[in-house]
């Protein structure tokens, strides 16, 4: 029997995926956990933050959640930490740490 | 009432495609295969079936279309042979992968080089582990009724993969012989309408096909789709046996010609297998016991059936049309020797390589196969080392 994707983990036998794995159900991506890949991670630095939002657009895994115009603290299980959101804050309010 | 007639095998298929009238056919001309999408552009441009034509740059591009319009949802077909196929080898992993039934009339022909036109197994053979299912004809007669059977089998929930439906080019690809026609109705019945569960275009349920995995799953998704393979065996034969129901033709994994009893046999593929029949017959009047196995079904291979139709025989050749280059014999030599091993076969066994870039086979060569496999049996190796069939030698 095929399982839904949120059921399917390392531990999952051959005869529950499915056919070619194809994937029958939308917004599936928030599963896959790609803030593993990280190396290096941004660091939010509220007190330097004016909330101008110029980060959200420029991050490609729609790592920065906004919720009433406000950016929040970013969804970790998802930033690769690329450092595109460092370069893009015009108030250095993003910084780098190295490591996860 | 069955239709008498005479055809060739591209006219033959291309007839069983325009009784079952499939949605789309992307395709690329290649000799020997080209006339099968002629003959169904011209159905299609006289308004006999509405097939979706749809002509392409390349085969990469036929293969590619045909895996686009299947995951769309669309009973999809192309057909090729020869440098063709051998063009279309990255994609045909994805139809297999992505479980995509598509139809594909593999018209066999010697790869380069040589360049050369002629029959030979080499190009579905190098394909022979890209996932499809393979099922050959020895003549016009055996590729219409595989074409008409290939859906059902691809389709059947417990497969889900694609088939190659296989003929010799030229020799049955050209050659017009007597034919045995169904009418429309009872093929259209037959075939029936393609429902799949899950397609891109069904308009409720969204849906990716493809999608990249990590190494945690690719053995379980390769395992799983290896049992599609090994579900097609009796798949294949159910369809047999409703096939025979309309038509009166029986067909199952392969056939056995004069082998019950047989001490000497032969193992062959496609239209050689004729031209064995006719040395059988006169051997068998001379009081020789021999017999043929013919393979149909080459995927899933049925190894231990096949070994346990050939575990009296004293001693067997395996004849390949095609060259393994790897200092070991063919293909169907390779991997038949394998299961005759693990049945622990007692008979002496020899692989043939024959037939290559069209070479005639003559019923005389075949002939002089079974005096030296009486030899064999007693001890005696006349075939050589490495056998090539009436090769010129010094």
């Amino acid at each position: 029997m095929a399982l839904k994707a949120e059921q399917i983990n390392e531990k999952t036998v051959w005869q529950d995926l499915t056919e070619g794995l194809q994937i029958h159900e939308a917004a599936t991506s928030k599963l896959f956990e790609t803030g593993e890949w990280r190396t290096n991670t941004p660091v939010w630095i509220q007190e330097k933050c004016k909330q101008c939002l110029l980060c959200v657009p420029y991050c490609p895994d729609s790592s920065i959640p906004v919720c009433e115009n406000k950016r929040e603290e970013f969804d970790y299980k998802h930033c690769k930490g690329c450092g595109i959101c460092v370069k893009a804050c015009p108030f250095h309010a993003i910084e780098m740490k190295e490591g996860k | 009432m069955a239709i008498k007639e005479r055809m060739s095998g591209n006219e033959a298929v291309s007839h069983a495609i325009g009784q079952i009238n499939p949605d789309v056919m992307p395709a690329f001309p290649i000799t020997p295969s080209t006339e099968i999408p002629q003959f169904v552009s011209t159905m299609i441009a006289n308004g006999e079936i509405d097939t979706e034509f749809i002509p392409v740059e390349s085969e990469h591009s036929s293969m590619s279309a045909a895996i686009g319009s299947s995951a769309a949802g669309a009973r999809t077909l192309t057909a090729t042979s020869s440098c063709g196929l051998a063009l279309m080898w990255e994609v045909l992993y994805v139809a297999a992968s992505n479980r995509l039934p598509i139809m594909m009339q593999v018209v066999n022909r010697a790869l380069s080089g040589p360049i050369n036109i002629n029959a030979e197994h080499s190009d579905s053979m190098g394909a022979r582990d890209s996932g499809w299912l393979q099922i050959y004809a020895e003549n016009n007669q055996e590729a219409y009724d595989n074409t008409i059977q290939a859906y059902r089998i691809a389709e059947h929930p417990d497969v889900k993969l694609p088939i190659m439906v296989c003929q010799d080019g030229f020799i049955t690809s050209h050659a017009v012989e007597n034919i045995t026609l169904l009418e429309d109705e009872p093929v259209k019945a037959f075939v029936g309408e393609y429902n799949p569960e899950h397609y891109l275009l069904r308009e409720d349920e969204t849906m990716s096909v493809g999608p990249y995995a990590l190494s945690p799953f690719c053995m379980e998704a390769k395992r799983a789709q290896a049992q599609a393979m090994m579900n097609a065996k009796k798949v294949i034969l159910d369809v047999a046996k409703e096939f025979e129901a309309i038509s009166g033709r029986s067909y199952g994994f392969f056939e056995e010609y004069r082998l019950e009893d047989a001490e000497y046999a032969l193992v062959a593929i496609g239209s050689a297998c004729g031209t064995i029949k006719d040395a059988i017959d006169k051997l068998r009047e001379q009081g020789m016991k021999v017999g043929l196995l013919k393979v149909r079904v080459f995927r899933p291979f049925p190894g231990e059936e096949m070994a346990n139709a050939l575990k009296a025989c004293k001693a067997i050749a395996i004849m390949d049309r095609c060259e393994g280059y790897n200092g070991n014999g063919g293909p169907l030599g390779a991997e038949l020797t394998a299961a005759l091993y693990r049945a622990k076969a007692t008979a002496e066994v020899v692989n043939i390589i024959y037939g290559l870039s069209g070479r005639d086979v003559t019923v005389g060569d075949i002939e002089g196969i079974y005096e030296k496999l009486v030899k064999l049996a007693e001890g005696e190796n006349l075939f050589g080392t490495y056998p090539y069939l009436g090769l010129r030698s010094r």
